[in-house]
């Protein structure tokens, strides 16, 4: 008995090995573990950004006069706002067209005059609509720089400025509402996807194709630990771009690790194990490099890409693709990330997604054991 | 010479059409993509949930929570009484916002001797979601407060803020992310036909054959080129349509103008698919290259994210992105109808794109002749 | 040894009424159909049949890596579908590729499987040195086997089966590709495991020279089993029906394109200095083709070998098989041209540190078949594609009619026809649409099109096939499509690379008949091979060995240099393995 387990362990060990010797000759595969997580941060911690600064706005201003002047110094003090000055409405137009300006603050001839009288004259903003999150963002800039105007004129002019309610409001978690503190940490699922469902799909399919299976399958070697084989190896090399991953957050971009990083690394090992699992699956259906590198890209990237509340609220979108995002399990990571990373160790959180994990984990592996007998149908 | 190019072209399609692994990379995932993407992702909050902890409970606090819950934005989905319960709400991700009105809130606000306090909290770790639900807080609470003086007869603010936004006035994210799926759809498909397709042919031997024919370099260049073309030009012509009568999008501009746009930016696709394609010995090769390729050019195309918000560096880097200028000329079409000459600016850089990846992969297509 | 009798668990392997079907395309092939068969232990049995008989699935059933759609198959007494474990502890199994992880070194492959078969640290270094002994790779445990030559990883590919030293043995093709020496050293280790181990062996193979030096012989054609019983058996079957003949005026080549296909005429091949004939009956000279012809031929009776004996049951089996021959295009003799159409001159090719091919130099005249023969890796491939165009050399120049293909004008390339290793063909596309790509290709048009293709269609019998995806063809079928491809625009040159790997010896003599025919009306053709046997069809050939040529000349005068008084009559295999042999003492 001693003697099979003995012998067990050899035939794993022997699998294992063999494996990292061939992750660490092929350069591809090095690369898509190491190369492309950093790239995706370099990318998305610096080149993506949701936080509109600086945004570009175009004054028609009909009749200068010192209000007007103080309304627009009002915009040019705020580092969200970059002032550039039109003859009339038609430039204006132009330059919006053109996408130099991404909104027209429109004063009228009678703004001096109609302010001294208290009719309270209208301020017209046009926001370029056609990029509908960034129109709402700045919308919501002019707001805020407007109503600090109103207080400001108040307070020159002594009067009392009617505000029934003002909100107090304060952002929890990212109080600076970073997009990258929100955006780092969801990437790392995306990466693990890629590391754990393409890279093993790509392998497994490689030994189909090559041949390579058919003798190792007419060995006295177990399915099971074919397949292990394949899993450990690609265990720690996810692990290893996780770690990477996390590194990058922290050191490189900043961004707060308010939990215990031992909790992301053990809900990390239940992701990357279902994620190891579905490549499995997939290699083992498809059977070819080609066909499985595609399945892998439409059935695990991309969802893990926008269906998983790395960018898109999963909140907002329709009740019949939110029914679908539960089915997809970069979904419950990203949640376990952006909540271990920003907010810390709420078990509430984490359970709950961690246990949907290990399900998808153990449901994977049943399915690939059961697809995959010692067989070359 | 022509019709030496017609058997290629026909021979082209022939193993795209009748393999039916190419034939599915065509049509699967570019409808899958498209609804996938068209509904799935949105930055609109539809029914966010939120949680009320109303201290006050007198009928003006009442009217005015009532202006949040029945937003379109937001539904109520916990009521908290304890100041205890405010923690777990937001950490366990039950809601979104919290909005806190406290005990004073009425009396605050019938006696004005100072503003009623409506606390809002906020759970900011989606960032933009947070970003937007708070604007779409305060222009709530924006109107609550003209509602009110005049009402009261209270002193007016003395200028009021018109704003309109053009092109979309009802800021369906919707619009923009359709929009911008028929270029990243095309820009995918049309990769992954064009770099595949010469990677394909070194594997199964038939390159060779083929240069051992008298097809001239060029022809073969044509051959393998203007397949990519006619498929990128129908994909791009499916989504439209597709965009134009399931997701209602307006079709302001002239089909000319796009259809310009959608030439020159397929021809400048197909110039650098081709330059990976010359590259790659095997299909893996082709696919990684292909996604090496596609990855970056749709975070760093405007696509989701606005170019303006990128560091300097990244934005001159956008400038050798062709799907950056073609998200300029099909949303300029679409909702705002920019005209073919204002346009121009975005034509050429593809034109120039197109010209020198075409020219850069017959180069090394040549130099890779054996 | 056949008799089924015996107790079932004393039986290496037995099959009871083994089906099997696979669907390919759009069409259901019956891979094997009630197939009965028994091997007794210790026995060494050779799979032998033409493309799709049905071998490769055979072993397949046996390694339990396929299940029979009905009957049973067995490996002592184990069941290889309900037993498969107990199986694999007593198979040692070597497919087609030999199953080697080419970007592992020699010791890690062989490592590797140690640890699979669960061979023990203490008896692993001592199975490491019997075998690097025996395989003769013993120098090269650093290697990666993706860096070993043919012979090389078929041997690692033997070394790591024999590992657990199985019971039963089981070999896919151990010998494509791999130069005689290298098959000569795996027989004998085959032949030594089953001495000193008392090892059982299958194995398949497409030479029937090899299949002669199995204990039995199992013939399977389109999955029937046709035959099984001793070498000696199908021999004697043959007593008295196999002939070599030669003709006073006529060149064996000639001879052999017009007695092949006679009625009366089961096979005539060239071997050595004579036409080797097998007639269906025993009295060769009734039939009518030898009456014409009959006063200039000597003929003699010859021993039958087991090849005899394959082609005389496959024809019973196929007798629309044989080649059509336009015997009008078989001119008398006339002397070959001087004028030389190809010339390589002091080229070489270095692959990074590696040189493929040293300072290789011939001339090919026109109308000659001009063999370049070795082992896979020796440089054939590599001197053909820089021949093309394909590559260009390193150093030295290469001239077809007169140019460098490589840059020469794309019409130049309309004078020469190229057919490669792997009949490359659009697979996706039906015969007929390839032949219309290609006709394209050369700028053939209109009525001068259609009529190509219709010489194709019917020259190549691929008329039934030809809105067949060619993808899913028999590789004898791809082979004739690919050299129609090649032909229809009536090339000068045909550059034919590695025609007949893979394809069966039915297959090999359609193609031979075809080439003796194009070379007959002035075509010039160059043609690699690793077929020793093949060099006979040349004109005149070289040998290639580690990118340097070992030999050149023609057959006759390359087999004069081996000639001794033990061997009087050399064949092309044994003038290889001498010369190769000299060199090596030498160096």
């Amino acid at each position: 008995m001693n003697n099979n387990i003995n012998i067990k362990h050899m035939r794993l060990k022997g699998l294992v090995v063999k494996e990292l010797l061939q992750i660490w000759r092929d350069p591809s595969s090095l690369a898509i573990a190491f190369v492309l997580p950093v790239v995706l941060l370099l990318l998305f911690g610096y080149g993506v950004s949701l936080d509109a600064k600086h945004v570009p706005l175009g004054w028609v201003i009909e009749k200068s006069t010192p209000e007007t002047s103080s309304f627009s110094a009002a915009f040019a003090r705020s580092e969200y706002f970059q002032n550039s000055y039109y003859a009339d409405m038609n430039a204006a137009k132009r330059a919006m067209q053109l996408r130099k300006i991404n909104a027209i603050i429109r004063l009228r001839e009678d703004f001096s005059r109609e302010l001294f009288k208290q009719n309270s004259p209208a301020i017209q903003v046009i926001i370029d609509g056609v990029d509908a999150n960034t129109a709402r963002l700045i919308s919501g800039y002019v707001q805020g720089a407007w109503s600090e105007w109103l207080t400001h004129l108040a307070e020159v002019r002594g009067i009392e400025l009617a505000r029934p309610v003002i909100t107090e409001h304060r952002i929890w978690y990212n109080s600076a509402v970073l997009s990258k503190d929100f955006l780092v940490p969801g990437l790392i699922a995306v990466i693990m996807t890629l590391i754990g469902a393409l890279l093993t799909a790509m392998v497994m399919a490689r030994e189909w194709e090559r041949g390579t299976l058919e003798a190792m399958i007419a060995t006295p070697v177990t399915m099971g630990e074919v397949l292990l084989g394949k899993l450990i190896p690609y265990y720690l090399l996810g692990m290893g771009g996780m770690l990477l991953s996390i590194v990058m957050a922290v050191f490189l971009f900043d961004v707060p690790l308010r939990g215990s990083f031992w909790i992301l690394m053990l809900t990390g090992t239940l992701f990357l194990l279902v994620a190891l699992g579905m490549g499995l699956l997939i290699s083992i259906v498809a059977k070819n490099q080609f066909v499985a590198g595609q399945i892998a890209i439409i059935v695990t990237f991309l969802p893990a890409f926008i269906l998983s509340g790395f960018i898109f609220d999963i909140g907002s979108m329709p009740a019949v693709v939110q029914g679908f995002t539960y089915l997809i399990s970069a979904r419950y990571f990203v949640a376990i990330l952006q909540t271990v990373f920003l907010t810390g160790n709420i078990w509430a959180v984490i359970l709950l997604n961690a246990a949907a994990l290990l399900l998808m984990a153990l449901l994977f592996f049943k399915m690939a054991l059961k697809k995959a007998p010692k067989r070359l149908e | 010479m022509w019709s030496q190019i017609v058997a290629l072209l026909i021979k082209e399609f022939l193993a795209i059409v009748k393999d039916k692994k190419s034939r599915f990379v065509l049509i699967g995932p570019p409808i899958i993509q498209l609804f996938v993407f068209g509904y799935g992702a949105t930055f609109d909050l539809d029914q966010v949930p939120i949680a009320i902890y109303n201290e006050d409970q007198s009928i003006a606090s009442r009217d005015f929570v009532k202006r949040f819950t029945a937003s379109t934005a937001f539904t109520q989905t916990l009521t908290i009484t304890h100041n205890e319960q405010i923690k777990p709400a937001l950490d366990e991700k039950k809601v979104l916002a919290i909005l806190h009105l406290g005990p004073h809130f009425s009396r605050d606000l019938y006696t004005g001797r100072q503003s009623a306090i409506a606390q809002i909290l906020i759970d900011g770790r989606d960032s933009n979601t947070a970003l937007i639900a708070l604007n779409y807080m305060q222009s709530i609470l924006a109107q609550f407060n003209l509602d009110w003086a005049k009402q009261h007869h209270l002193n007016l603010p003395p200028a009021q803020l018109r704003i309109r936004a053009w092109f979309n006035p009802n800021l369906e994210s919707r619009w923009f992310i359709v929009s911008g799926i028929i270029g990243l759809l095309t820009l995918v498909v049309t990769i992954l036909v064009t770099a595949l397709s010469i990677a394909r042919e070194r594997e199964q031997g038939t390159f060779d054959q083929l240069l051992v024919t008298p097809f001239t370099p060029f022809q073969i260049l044509v051959g393998k080129a203007l397949p990519g073309l006619i498929i990128g030009v129908i994909e791009a012509s499916f989504i439209i349509f597709m965009a134009v009568f399931w997701f209602k999008l307006p079709m302001v501009g002239s089909l000319a103008a796009l259809y310009l746009g959608v030439f020159l930016f397929v021809f400048s696709v197909i110039g650098v698919g081709l330059m990976i394609s010359s590259l790659a010995v095997t299909q893996q090769q082709g696919l990684l290259g292909a996604f090496l390729f596609i990855v970056p050019a749709i975070i760093l195309s405007g696509f989701a994210t606005p170019i303006a918000n990128m560091p300097e560096l990244v934005q001159k880097l956008t400038l050798i992105n062709p799907l950056r200028y073609f998200l300029v000329i099909v949303r300029g079409v679409f909702l705002e109808g920019l005209p073919a000459e204002v346009l121009f600016s975005q034509y050429w850089p593809l034109a120039i794109i197109g010209v020198v990846t075409l020219s850069g992969a017959a180069w090394m297509f040549r130099r890779r002749m054996y | 040894m056949t008799d089924s009798s015996e107790p079932v668990d004393t039986l290496a392997l037995a099959c009871h009424q083994v089906c099997k079907q696979f669907t390919v395309g759009q069409r259901t092939v019956e891979a094997l159909s009630d197939v009965s068969l028994s091997v007794t232990k210790s026995s060494v049995v050779g799979l032998v049949g033409p493309d799709g008989a049905g071998k490769t699935t055979l072993l397949r059933l046996a390694a339990g890596l396929l299940v029979a759609d009905s009957g049973a198959i067995s490996v002592f007494g184990q069941d290889c579908d309900r037993q498969v474990d107990s199986v694999h502890q007593l198979i040692g199994y070597m497919p087609q590729r030999f199953g080697l992880y080419e970007d592992l070194s020699v010791g890690e492959n062989l490592n590797l499987y140690a640890d699979l078969h669960g061979v023990s640290q203490v008896e692993r270094q001592q199975r490491f040195d019997d075998l690097m002994h025996m395989t003769g790779l013993a120098s090269f445990t650093q290697r990666l086997a993706g860096k070993l030559s043919g012979g090389m990883k078929q041997k690692l590919g033997l070394a790591c089966t024999l590992l657990s030293q199985p019971q039963l043995l089981l070999l896919d093709e151990p010998s494509v590709g791999v130069d005689p020496v290298s098959r000569r050293e795996l027989w004998s280790i085959i032949e030594h495991q089953v001495k000193t181990n008392g090892m059982t062996v299958v194995l398949s193979t497409a030479y029937l020279d090899e299949a002669e030096r199995c204990d039995e012989v199992v013939l399977l054609d389109e999955g029937n089993k046709l035959d099984q019983n001793t070498p000696a058996y199908f021999n004697k079957l043959m007593q008295g029906r196999s002939y070599r003949a030669r003709h006073a005026e006529l060149s064996n080549r000639h001879l052999q394109t017009l007695l092949s296909g006679q009625t009366g005429i089961v096979d005539a091949v060239i071997q050595g200095d004579s036409v080797r004939v097998v007639s269906e009956s025993k009295d060769l000279l009734e039939s009518p083709a030898f009456k014409q012809i009959s006063d200039k031929l000597t003929i003699e009776t010859t021993s039958p070998r087991l090849e005899d004996a394959f082609i005389a049951l496959l024809r019973q089996r196929h007798p629309v098989a044989v080649a059509k021959t336009d015997h009008s295009a078989v001119k008398p003799e006339s002397p070959l041209s001087d004028e030389v159409v190809i010339q390589v001159d002091h080229v070489d090719r270095w692959f990074g540190q590696f040189q493929a091919v040293k300072k290789l130099s011939f001339t090919v005249n026109r109308g000659e078949i001009f063999g370049l023969l070795g082992a896979n890796g020796a440089g054939k491939t590599t001197t053909f594609r820089m021949l093309c165009g394909l590559l260009p050399p390193s150093n030295g120049q290469l001239r077809v009619v007169g140019v460098d293909l490589r840059k020469a004008a794309a019409k130049a390339r309309a004078r020469i026809g190229y057919m490669s290793q792997k009949f490359s063909l659009y697979s996706a596309l039906s015969v007929k649409q390839n032949l219309e790509f290609f006709s394209s290709a050369y700028g053939l048009r209109n009525a001068k099109r259609e009529q190509c293709m219709q010489w194709a269609l019917q020259q190549f019998d691929l008329v039934v096939d030809q809105d067949n995806e060619s993808g899913d063809l028999p590789l004898g079928y791809k082979q004739r499509l690919a050299m129609a491809c090649a032909l229809m625009h009536e090339p000068e040159i045909l550059f034919l690379d590695e025609p007949t790997s893979g394809v069966d010896p039915l297959a090999r003599r359609e193609f031979w008949n075809r080439t003796n025919q194009l070379a007959a009306s002035g075509v010039t053709v160059l043609v690699t091979t690793h077929f020793m046997e093949e060099a006979e069809y040349c004109d005149r050939l070289i040998i290639m060995r580690d990118g340097d040529i070992l030999i050149a000349g023609t057959p006759a005068e390359i087999k004069q240099q081996v000639t001794t008084a033990e061997l009087p009559e050399p064949t092309m295999e044994d003038a290889f393995i001498q010369l190769v042999e000299a060199k090596q003492s030498n160096e």
